[in-house]
């Protein structure tokens, strides 16, 4: 434990407790999502700062080791502290610690052969996908010769790492104990986390069918038949804005929230935080109907529950209802024009229960609203 | 397509006078149509049944669902965890009465833990939290827990009964079989 001297641990602390403290899912989801709207921005006025910044440096070779050797490198300090250590050296944990600088890598990857391109088509030449078109090997032996080369080594690495990282079998399921914290497997860690902002029909039934349904549509919405072929970012700006928005903040950022900043009791922890079962997390959560009818307008809550819960119905009503056609008028008329009525629709649709999540977040955590609507008498609440 | 005979089925074209030679009537069609699809209504329903008779199973190895729980003065004010183990059943005694919460989130029916300092279940799926008289307070969970059938038997023991629940937010915890009074 001495291997550091003492002014450079009291520095290292209090920068363990600044990662800590922003790590709170309220500060870190706010800083997530304004990483997103820079580095991927859907709108122009963070196009405008995404070019005034100039990040689309980070996507040549220079970017790329500047990306890794700063994740290397927080990686590295946070190896240094020991619950830290605890949770991402946990074999379980491992393949999502992989996952992390996989995605990283991939993203920069994939951005950098689209950066290419993009410079090769503004100067009027082909991208570079274009001559691979021409060029023709066999399918025996070249393609099969890499693939058997794949397999053996995938192989080798599954075996080396089954035996060098043993996560065993646990004790048989015992219905009256859950394990604390119970976790799913990590890919449906988003999934879990979902749950923690909405009814299990809501977020264990319908947004996982909307999700899938969403992701059917998008060849129907998106008729745009640029950048087939080969990877561009400028052709494919709206389309790779949006897919990023639900693959970076709503689902890899979800697991990696519920994976590492998840401890006992489902309660958010620091990254060097010690995973205290007895943390106190007080969370007084309030449905919308109460607020109205309790606090704002101090009286009893309704005993008819439609009346009760309209001013969630409202809510819903204009959300739904009204949004669409609001937007259509503002941020999306280009689009609304583009791809016309229909598709508006069911893409304005599928959005706004996408972002029906990140908004359920914020209620929670600014206001402490459990449910917009509550009808627990009949398994509805939303 | 010029040579390929049409389907058998051409011949319920009711414009067609006369059935060309080879070809079905409409007599034995509807005959041989009531034939199939007997055969094949009877097979279903064969099989349907027998998969139906299956979700009955002949034994159930299922915990016992009615449990007695000792004597009232046994219980301290408080949460009691003695049966939770065994039957998922926390025993609470507040100072006028009696009653057994059933130990299954109604979030997503996880089995919440007792946290005694904090005076509170705690859901470690989602982080659902209830009060100890089982009302939901914290994280997602809708309902509150559920409240089961208790009574006291003659010889003065308590007596728990799983399968009749009481909720809260249809008001049945005022229900006399939801407690023992004290
Ligand atoms: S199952 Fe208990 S909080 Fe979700």
């Amino acid at each position: 434990m001495e291997a550091f001297p003492v002014p450079l641990k009291i520095i290292m602390e209090a920068v363990k407790h600044f990662i800590n403290a922003i790590a709170s899912p309220k500060i870190l989801f706010n800083i997530v999502f304004l990483f997103y709207l820079i580095v991927f921005p859907p709108f122009k006025f963070f196009q405008r700062i995404h070019d005034a910044l100039g990040i689309d440096r980070l996507w040549t070779k220079r970017g790329g080791i500047f990306i890794f050797s700063l994740m290397f490198l927080a990686f590295a300090f946070g190896l240094t502290d020991a619950n830290f250590r605890l949770i991402v050296l946990k074999p379980d944990n491992v393949p999502i610690v992989a996952l992390l600088f996989l995605v990283v890598f991939f993203l920069w990857f994939a951005m950098t052969q689209a950066k290419e391109n993009d410079e090769a088509i503004a100067k009027g030449d082909k991208p570079k996908e274009y001559a691979d078109s021409r060029e023709k090997v066999l399918v025996f032996p070249d393609l099969v010769y890499i693939e058997f080369l794949c397999l053996i080594f995938v192989a080798v690495l599954l075996a080396v790492w089954a035996i060098g990282l043993p996560a065993p079998l646990e004790q048989p399921a015992n219905p009256t104990v859950s394990p604390n914290p119970s976790k799913a497997p990590w890919y449906f860690l988003g999934l879990q986390e979902m749950l923690v902002y909405f009814d299990p029909w809501i977020a264990g039934v319908v947004l996982p069918t909307a999700i899938l349904l969403g992701l059917m549509c998008i060849p129907y919405i998106d008729k745009n038949r640029k950048g087939l072929g080969y990877y561009t970012y400028q052709d494919r700006k709206m389309a790779i804005n949006t897919f990023m928005f639900f693959w970076l903040v709503l689902w890899m950022f979800l697991i990696f929230i519920g994976t590492f900043l998840r401890g006992p009791n489902w309660s958010f922890f620091g990254p060097f935080e010690y995973w205290d079962h007895n943390k106190l997390e007080v969370l007084n959560n309030i449905n919308l109907s109460q607020y109205v009818f309790m606090i704002w307008l101090k009286q009893g809550m309704p005993s008819n529950i439609l009346l009760r819960e309209a001013p969630g119905f409202l809510v819903l009503a204009v959300y739904f209802g009204l949004l669409p056609a609001i937007f259509a008028k503002t941020i999306f008329k280009d689009l609304y024009q583009r791809i016309g009525g229909i598709r508006y629709s069911i893409f304005v649709v599928f959005l706004l229960m996408a972002l029906a999540l990140p908004i359920k977040m914020y209620l929670r955590w600014l206001f402490n609203i459990k449910y917009i609507i509550a009808i627990p008498e009949f398994f509805f609440n939303i | 397509m010029a040579d390929i005979k049409p389907p058998v089925s051409n011949t319920l074209d009711t414009n067609s006078t006369s059935n060309p030679p080879g070809d079905m009537d409409r007599r034995s069609f509807i005959k041989w149509s009531l034939v199939g699809w007997g055969a094949f209504v009877a097979v279903i329903g064969g099989y349907g049944s027998m998969v139906g008779r299956f979700l009955f199973p002949n034994v159930l190895f299922e915990p016992v669902q009615t449990f007695r729980a000792g004597t009232p003065y046994e219980y301290e004010i408080g949460v009691s965890e003695r049966f939770k183990e065994k039957y998922g059943v926390w025993i609470v005694r507040e100072k006028e009465k009696i009653f057994a919460l059933l130990a299954v989130c109604t979030h997503l029916g996880c089995t919440p833990n007792y946290l005694p300092a904090d005076h509170k279940f705690k859901c470690p799926c989602h982080g659902s939290g209830f009060y100890t008289n089982g009302i939901n307070f914290e994280g997602p969970a809708p309902r509150s827990l559920e409240r089961l059938k208790i009574t006291l038997a003659d010889d003065g023991e308590i007596v728990v009964d799983k399968t009749i629940r009481f909720h809260y937010e249809k008001g049945e915890w005022s229900n006399q079989d939801s407690f023992i009074p004290v």
